[in-house]
């Protein structure tokens, strides 16, 4: 991408947006796209996937056979760099020594942050998820409903390129026709879970993805997304052009340099930068946001990571996309008389009400996958089907235990041979080494199936975060201090999930591997530690009062109303659906409302 | 994979274990001196290293295992994984290399392997001493498999074996992890995938048949 140095920035621009992965990646496109003249601002350094993707490499040519390292936590090919659950030189603490009561933060440093590794997963919210506290009378409402997101989620759906299948389950919403590109053909174990899991009520069906199953029709969606901006439309015309169809081979996670799977810098930036209104800044790490006499945004402090020199730039609005507690970091950072307790921060709720995803795992080895045929089950480089919740009339009558939904994400199969592969035979083979070792791996290789829960997560008091008294980072920035603890609703519903995933592979003839039986003490044992699926959203959560929120619907600060928050922290319910999807629908809304207001003369 | 089958340990019993297999393994390391490890010497790639890349051992650390070390390391493996009609040795690929790069590594996984590894070959060769009068590595096919069936299942080894059965059953995990991840490995477990498809069908029929889905 060509980034240019903090050096060569224009003193003034219309809009600074922080972040350049998928809130930031989306605000750039709408904004830029419209005329707007906008500064991105990413705090890792700049990132190709193009030139840098591995493809095709194999683990033999990996160190350590591609095995994950405390450098490399997905792996030695994740498209993850500079990042990671510690960056060098960019600590955050924790308020508890107890690691149940800690969160896990995961963090990316590099052009496109997360969206260059992300599992593209883009399950939109559903009607309930916007309305909990309506339906069960727990969480909060958001100030919106599904209706008020709807059209975004369409818009979104064709400019990045989702695959799925319209299949009208209860709050799992369908696409308008023609919107959703076709998905790829099941796998044998994916179709094995869906005939030995529909008895136990276990619907599965096609997940929806952003990835290209097909190239996008350049000719006819440019009008759709921009109707009435002709340059618009050439631009995104020939960026949807250059994009391939997924050619079935190398995970998803590595990066895409053929553009089919989705990237925030090959899908968003690459037309936001041929609009002209796009500079990049990478290397850039935002401190604080500055205030002018009226207690309006006018731009914003930077760290040059490259000269180490502290920088500043003006704008008439700044649109925060750092990821949900990066973004409130830089609100806590922003002190002033006005806000002597951060930015927006007057009723005390910037980084409260921090929530991630429900995690629980489960693996079971399936006699049935044994010895198939070979074939290649590479597919889309990701899932093809998941299972939806189906059960909300009975979560709704309390039975359950717990308030609200998980899906479950399953996979296996005859994946690509890992540092794994081959290992854990002994106590399936009492010990075979040898002819009859070669065999047995021959025999259990693709056999072994995981199961995971992607769950929704209640908002808590106990789980938040603020600024450290006392540290600060290389740049001498003060750093996020955690809380976090999971309520009832969270540790029944993983324990749920896991006996489920024990129903199933039992079903599937299988062997569970590992401890099955969850919460008999009480302590919570099933669930995953918290920030461990790395979808923590909140933060300065968004809603009716400004009293109770921190930004309107619009992801505007209630407090100073030229800053926008486009990137998770705003969600005042967490959902099972993977967020990425409504992070794009809300960043598009919340720019499209920033365009209006800056025409009104407003802002 | 880890099973389903194993007896649950109490604490006690786990505890016996791990100095049992302790004692065992000092009383061995007093056998072959100079066993002992010093900690690895290279650095960690760090977060950002170069990916579009081609590495074998040795790239990115220096390695630890002395040409005779190595020896017994690679008839080890051999003797995890030999040659068949389908695939070569682990050890004619040089898996025993991958193995000297893991216990190499700058990573607490990896060194938590490697003091036990460097101790088991060097029980692997004293064993073979002790019962045959020469190195591992010089081992005839049926001393090798003697030796091997001792070690081989961790729940069915003597007590006094104990030790070298864990350190057995690693190493067939990293001989495996090593082997199926190369070019031959791969082949023999008929991975057919990693290539470009102009499109994507699905599962044959005859695999369908067989999961009886068709």
């Amino acid at each position: 991408m060509p980034a240019i140095s903090a050096q060569q920035a224009q003193h003034e621009y219309d809009v600074i947006v922080v972040g350049s992965g998928a809130a930031g990646g989306q605000a750039a496109y709408t904004l830029t796209m419209e005329g707007a003249k906008v500064l991105m601002l990413e705090a890792g350094r700049d990132y190709d996937p193009i030139k840098e993707t591995p493809m095709f490499q194999d683990n033999s040519v990996a160190p350590l056979r591609g095995a994950a390292t405390p450098d490399k936590y997905w792996g030695f090919h994740d498209a993850t760099v500079g990042g990671g659950w510690t960056v060098p030189g960019e600590p955050y603490t924790q308020l508890s020594n107890d690691p149940s009561l800690q969160f896990d933060w995961w963090r990316s440093r590099m052009l496109g942050g997360r969206t260059n590794h992300w599992a593209r997963h883009t399950l939109r919210m559903g009607p309930y998820d916007f309305k909990g506290r309506s339906r069960d009378g727990l969480g909060f409402d958001w100030p919106i409903s599904y209706a008020d997101l709807a059209p975004y989620y369409d818009k979104v759906e064709m400019l990045i390129g989702v695959y799925g299948e319209n299949e009208g389950f209860e709050n799992t919403p369908d696409s308008p026709p023609g919107v959703l590109q076709p998905p790829p053909a099941p796998r044998a174990n994916e179709l094995l879970v869906k005939k030995y899991g529909k008895p136990l009520g276990v619907e599965v069906i096609p997940i929806h993805r952003a990835v290209l199953t097909q190239r996008l029709d350049h000719e006819r969606l440019p009008a759709k997304l921009h109707p009435n901006n002709p340059k618009a439309q050439r631009i995104l015309a020939k960026a949807m052009s250059e994009r391939a169809a997924c050619f079935w081979a190398t995970p998803c996670h590595r990066g895409c340099s053929i553009r089919a799977a989705y990237q925030s810098n090959t899908v968003h930036l690459p037309p936001a930068l041929e609009t002209g209104n796009l500079d990049i800044v990478t290397n850039a790490m935002v401190r604080e946001v500055t205030l002018n006499a009226k207690g309006l945004a006018d731009g914003v402090v930077f760290i040059d990571k490259v000269t180490g020199q502290e920088c500043r730039v003006k704008a008439r609005a700044v649109v925060l996309a750092a990821s949900s507690c990066e973004s409130v970091r830089v609100l806590l950072n922003s002190k002033s008389t006005l806000f002597p307790q951060g930015l927006a921060n007057t009723n005390g709720l910037v980084g409260k009400y921090i929530m991630t995803t429900v995690g629980a795992n489960l693996s079971g080895q399936i006699p049935l996958l044994e010895n198939l045929p070979p074939h290649n089950e590479d597919g889309a480089g990701g899932a093809h089907m998941y299972a939806p919740w189906t059960r909300y009339a009975e979560q709704l009558t309390g039975k359950l235990g717990f308030a609200r939904p998980y899906h479950i994400e399953f996979g296996g199969g005859r994946d690509i041979p890992n540092s794994g592969t081959g290992t854990g035979l002994q106590h399936f083979t009492r010990g075979s080494y040898g002819r009859q070792f070669k065999a047995d791996a021959r025999r259990f290789y693709g056999s072994t199936m995981y199961f995971s829960c992607r769950g929704e997560m209640l908002p808590n008091d106990n789980s938040f975060c603020d600024l450290d008294p006392v540290v600060k980072d290389q740049w001498g920035i003060p750093v996020l201090r955690f809380s976090w603890k999971w309520s009832d609703h969270e540790t029944r519903q993983a324990e749920h999930a896991v006996n489920t995933f024990a129903d199933i592979i039992s079903a599937l003839g299988g062997k569970v591997l590992g401890a099955t039986k969850t919460n008999r003490t009480g302590k919570e044992i099933a669930i995953g530690k918290g920030g461990r699926v790395t979808h923590e959203v909140g933060g300065a959560i968004m809603g009716e009062h400004s009293r109770t929120s921190v930004t309107d619907q619009w992801c505007r600060t209630w407090a100073v109303k030229n800053i926008y928050v486009a990137d998770g922290a705003t969600f005042a319910s967490s959902a099972d659906k993977n967020p990425t999807i409504t992070i794009f629908a809300l960043a598009w809304r919340s720019a499209e409302h920033l365009l209006g207001e800056m025409k009104k003369g407003n802002i | 994979m880890s099973s389903p089958d194993t007896p649950r340990l109490d604490r006690r019993t786990a505890l016996k274990w791990m100095l049992a297999a302790a004692a065992s393994l000092t009383v061995l390391n007093r056998q072959a001196p100079g066993a002992t490890a010093s900690t690895p010497s290279g650095k960690p790639y760090g977060a950002d290293p170069e990916l579009n890349h081609d590495y074998k051992p040795g790239d990115l650390w220096p390695l630890t295992l002395s040409d005779a070390q190595r020896r017994t390391a690679a008839a080890l493996c051999a003797a995890i994984i030999p040659a068949d009609e389908h695939s070569p040795s682990a050890a004619s690929v040089g898996v025993h290399d991958f193995i000297d790069e893991w216990i190499s590594a700058p990573y607490p996984d990896q060194q938590r392997d490697r003091q036990p590894i460097l101790d088991g070959l060097a029980w692997m060769d004293a064993e073979s001493d002790r019962r045959f009068g020469s190195k591992f590595a010089d081992l005839d096919e049926k001393q090798t498999s003697t030796l091997c069936d001792d070690l081989c299942h961790e729940p069915e080894a003597r007590p006094e074996f104990a030790a070298a059965a864990k350190f057995f059953a690693r190493s067939r995990d990293l001989t495996a992890g090593g082997f199926y991840t190369t070019p031959a490995g791969m082949k023999d477990l008929r991975y057919i995938g990693n290539l470009p498809l102009a499109e994507f069908k699905g599962p044959p029929p005859e695999v369908l048949q067989k999961l009886g889905l068709i």
